[in-house]
């Protein structure tokens, strides 16, 4: 890892290193930014990481940062670091597409929570990255944009639906990026790509402005090189939002609790994560299990039957949600209009039709499908029983353990196209992540070997509400003892 | 064959607070097409929604004050459906736990309307059909609203007229909205079936939706009463739907039949969490209510006195009512601050407007001091119209047009004199009157008032008149 070589061998986040090396001044934010902009401009059009590189936006960012450490100040803890966001996010002024022809050319009067944060910590946005359409789909390849290719090899994609954010660090186009988790959408393409993707306690991280899928799922999150760097990030998003009345916030400082003993930790295995799992993934968790147990950490085995549930309540609830979610876009106020109608019922069902493509259409049908009346009891309503008992199924795990361990995906990142072919298959691909989401719970991905093909295997840890700082803590106890992090990063064209 | 109507109401009422219900922008009625917007009730893609407390503290005094039950945990639902005016493509309301429940308003029979529910939602914006086109206009989205839904417990428009106005009156003196039916800030949604007098059995109902007027709704039921009724008559059936009124014709029209009813595929919003009403919090809220209408009504005729007609008239327009009350505060013949206010003062004001704004030039205490100059016997009834009057031109106080001089009094001496002097002076008129012409009298009491500028207590005059002729 350079980082860690250009200070002597000690390991230090990305972040940290960047901001150090801004602060010494060995480097200026605009020089840095540049560097950055080079490496999107050199590999973009393979990897299609950004939809919109927002170079002015950068450069005027980046220079406020070099007046101030001209001027002597201490830097924030994000201040003058490159990131890029999902194009889910809203950015005033800054075309906020969610990667469908619906909202093409729409810009934002308003700014996101989450990036009104990071503008107040002067990090610089390089862009807005790629996205399965409205978030939905684990391939980035419903977008209207086209799928969004692997950085680590070309020949397979990034994931989805937080792929563009997944590659834009992967190919060191970012430094760190934001993406949105509603089924798995920021662990899944940072498990394909070899990187850490922290999916928040639901309530801690701001939803303002981020365009809903299923608002009772969606979760803002990082997707870094580095357990460290997603702590870092996550301490400055994690504010209580009076905009968002699910807000919660955190006050605690997961940083500050990286350097706590694992010894002692207890860790959950449920079986039933573990079906239907490759060989090569379960020998890499095996690993890991075993890397924990020399570290003192005690394993506790559990049950879980309801988890093949978890998949139908999943799809009935964030469909449902999304059906609703969706509706406003009619394209009479904002977004796409068609050429030509003869009243305004015409025109409202041409622009849903042609704005709107296949995978958004298909679970927009299900979620009415599932509320329409007559329907509501067999589907929505059982649903949200059984996530109700989902959620106590954790909550009785959680009694005795502190972290749950499971593969991240039962599969490493798909070839291009392959998701494309039978989408029910493509679905049963989220098992791993998406209980997650239904019990609100906070959940990292983090790199924990390579398959056959040299494809990255992500592992993941889940913890119980409130309790992301032991997640990061287990996660970077795992990261320092493995060494797995040097693995991580690639650095093709530029060197930063 | 006589037919009985059956009638229940959703009133719709549009809470006073300054702020909407889940943003921050103005509620003010008018203001420039879309200028009391923001992205929150623009519903732009990825605002959230947050409850505007005082909503809920609206919705739960309005509970209160129609006898309801409050609901100590209650929830936000999605009511969806397409239209341009809704700009979410759902109303945020409430569905299955709505705050309020099972309360009832009084008609003055005695007779109780059964309120089923109340509960909270946003209103939509508003479409504006001129030059050819259609526009938005999306100051009203947002507005808080509370639906009110009674039981089907009418049986007659009189009965529904009365319901509603003690409603708006009700909703009026709690300060939770200005129920200015006009500016549609109450709306009335009426079922109504009629079935054969004596018969059990419901009849089937349509639903007339959106009125804002107490006439066009009575005139909507009469005409709809009488459709149903020529239909059943004719051997017909009534179907199931939903009409509007065409104020213009005087008909209702079907709007929409039962098979075309939107399915709502309402749901728990996602975005908001419960809404929570202490016990300690009802009762603050219980605490902070004025006294009500109906009783007041009680007091202003079993304690004070008035009569019923006449405290009908003053509870009518709460300002009225308060000012009523501040000037009668410290005089014991209470009746007569009522009289003066429902006379020459309202003689002043001849618009409902103005009666509710309470346009009265001078302040409730100029009339208590007027009064109790009366009642002190300083100045006589007549002494104090005529000073009435020229109080109200100029919004000054009594003692601005009556000196203490002339609060003298007249002396019983003095009017001893006077009286024998009317006698002496009017002979005619003292010979009709002992002749049996009643009338005769008061020509001699006009003289006597005159003469002392009326000063005099007549009642006096007349009695010591009697005494010199006799």
């Amino acid at each position: 890892m350079q980082s860690g070589k250009a200070l002597g061998g000690e390991k230090l986040s990305k972040i940290k290193y960047l901001k150090n090396i801004m602060e010494t001044k060995e480097i200026s934010c605009v020089e840095l930014t540049k560097k950055y902009l080079n490496s999107i401009e050199k590999q973009n059009n393979i990897i299609n990481a950004y939809v919109n590189v927002t170079v002015e936006e950068a450069i005027k960012t980046a220079k406020k940062v070099d007046e101030k450490i001209a001027a002597g100040e201490k830097l924030m803890p994000l201040e003058g670091i490159p990131m890029s966001l999902k194009d889910n996010i809203s950015t005033k002024n800054i075309e906020t597409t969610c990667c469908s022809k619906m909202l093409q050319g729409y810009y934002p009067i308003y700014d996101a929570t989450v990036w009104k944060i990071l503008q107040d910590q002067n990090s610089v946005l390089l862009g807005k990255t790629n996205m399965d359409e409205f978030a939905m789909g684990s391939s980035c390849e419903s977008s209207i944009y086209g799928a969004t290719l692997n950085p680590h090899n070309t020949d397979y994609v990034a994931g989805g639906s937080s792929g563009g954010a997944a590659a834009s660090v992967k190919g060191n186009m970012a430094a760190f990026a934001l993406g949105s988790d509603t089924g798995g959408s920021i662990r899944q393409p940072a498990s394909f790509c070899g990187l850490v993707g922290f999916k928040p306690t639901y309530g801690t991280v701001s939803r303002y402005g981020v365009v809903a899928y299923a608002s009772s799922l969606d979760q803002v999150g990082p997707i870094t090189n580095s357990v460290e760097d997603a702590a870092i990030v996550y301490d400055c998003l994690s504010l209580f939002d009076p905009k968002d009345a699910t807000s919660i916030g955190s006050k605690i400082s997961t940083v500050d609790k990286l350097n706590s003993s694992i010894k002692g930790l207890k860790i959950g295995i449920v079986e039933q994560y573990f079906e239907g799992i490759s060989e090569d993934i379960k020998s890499s968790i095996d690993e890991a299990i075993k890397a924990y147990e020399d570290a003192g950490a005690q394993i506790i085995h559990f049950q879980m039957p309801k988890l093949h549930a978890v998949l139908p309540v999943y799809f009935i609830i964030s469909c449902a949600e999304a059906s609703s979610n969706l509706g406003r876009f009619d394209g009479i106020r904002y977004g796409y209009k068609t050429d030509s109608y003869k009243d305004i019922e015409e025109m409202i069902c041409k622009n849903r039709s042609e704005g709107f493509g296949k995978e958004v259409q298909r679970r927009m049908l299900l979620g009415t499908y599932v509320l329409s009346s007559g329907y509501y009891d067999a589907y929505y309503k059982k649903a949200q029983n059984l996530r109700y008992s989902i959620i106590q199924d954790f909550k009785k795990i959680f009694e005795s353990c502190d972290v749950i361990l499971t593969p991240s995906v039962p599969v490493t990142a798909f070839k291009k196209g392959e998701a494309l072919i039978d989408p029910i298959a493509t679905y049963m691909m989220d098992i791993c992540t998406v209980p997650v989401n239904i019990a609100g719970l906070p959940a990292i991905s983090v790199p924990c070997g390579f398959d056959r093909n040299k494809m990255p295997i992500g592992m993941q840890l889940i913890g119980n509400s409130f309790e992301d700082y032991k997640v990061l803590n287990a996660a970077y106890q795992y990261e320092k003892q493995t060494k797995n992090i040097g693995e991580t990063s690639s650095y093709p064209e530029v060197e930063i | 064959m006589s037919y009985e109507l059956v009638a229940g109401l959703e009133t719709h009422i549009e809470l006073s607070t300054n702020t909407k219900i889940f943003c921050q922008c103005t509620t003010a009625f008018g203001g420039e097409p879309n200028t009391h917007c923001c992205p929150i009730c623009m519903g732009m893609p990825g605002t959230l929604p947050k409850l505007n407390k005082k909503v809920v503290e609206y919705a739960v005094k309005a509970g209160i004050a129609v006898n309801c039950k409050i609901r100590n945990i209650s929830k936000m639902d999605r009511k969806n459906y397409v239209y341009p005016d809704l700009p979410k493509a759902y109303q945020i309301s409430q569905l299955d736990k709505p705050i309020c429940y099972e309360g009832y308003i009084k008609l003055s029979s005695g007779k109780s309307i059964d309120i089923n529910r109340i509960h909270i939602e946003e209103d939509a914006g508003k479409l504006i059909h001129e030059r050819g086109g259609t526009y938005i206009d999306y100051n009203r989205g947002g507005v808080p609203l509370i639906e009110i839904v009674t039981e089907p417990d009418f049986r007659s428009i009189d009965e529904v007229l009365e319901y509603l106005e003690k409603l708006r009156l009700i909703m009026k003196y709690i300060g939770v909205s200005d129920v200015k039916m006009q500016e549609g800030s109450l709306r009335c949604d009426v079922n109504i079936s009629v079935r054969k007098k004596g018969e059990e059995k419901l009849g089937i109902r349509t639903e007339i939706k959106n009125m804002n007027s107490l006439n066009f709704i009575a005139k909507a039921m009469e005409y709809e009463f009488e459709r149903h009724v020529d239909i059943l008559e004719s051997g017909g059936k009534i179907e199931q739907e939903t009409r509007r009124y065409d104020s213009e014709l005087n008909i209702t029209e079907s709007m929409r039949g039962k098979e075309d009813a939107d399915d709502y595929r309402y749901f728990r919003d996602p975005d908001l969490v419960n809404i929570n009403v202490s016990e300690e919090e009802i009762n603050r809220l219980k605490d902070e209510l004025p006294q009500l209408p109906d009783e007041k009504m009680h007091v202003f005729m079993n304690v004070y006195g008035i009569p019923k007609d006449d405290a009908e008239l003053l509870i009518k327009y709460k300002k009225i009512a308060e000012y009523f009350e501040e000037a009668s505060k410290d005089i014991k013949n209470k009746k007569l601050a009522s009289n003066y206010i429902l006379g020459q003062i309202f003689r002043r004001l001849p618009t409902d407007w103005e009666k509710e704004e309470c346009g009265i030039s001078i302040p409730p205490e100029y009339l208590s001091e007027l009064i109790s100059l009366i009642e002190s016997k300083k100045i006589t009834s007549s002494m104090a119209s005529t000073a009435l009057e020229k109080m109200l031109d100029s919004g000054k106080s009594v003692r601005e047009f009556i000196s203490e001089n002339d609060m003298q009094g007249i002396d019983d001496d003095v009017l001893k004199e006077i009286c024998m002097r009317a006698v002496s002076e009017n002979q005619e008129a003292v010979e009709s009157y002992l002749g049996g012409k009643e009338k005769a009298f008061s020509s001699i009491i006009g003289y006597i008032m005159k003469e002392t500028k009326g000063k005099a207590d007549p009642q006096k005059a007349a009695e010591i008149v009697k005494e010199i002729i006799n």
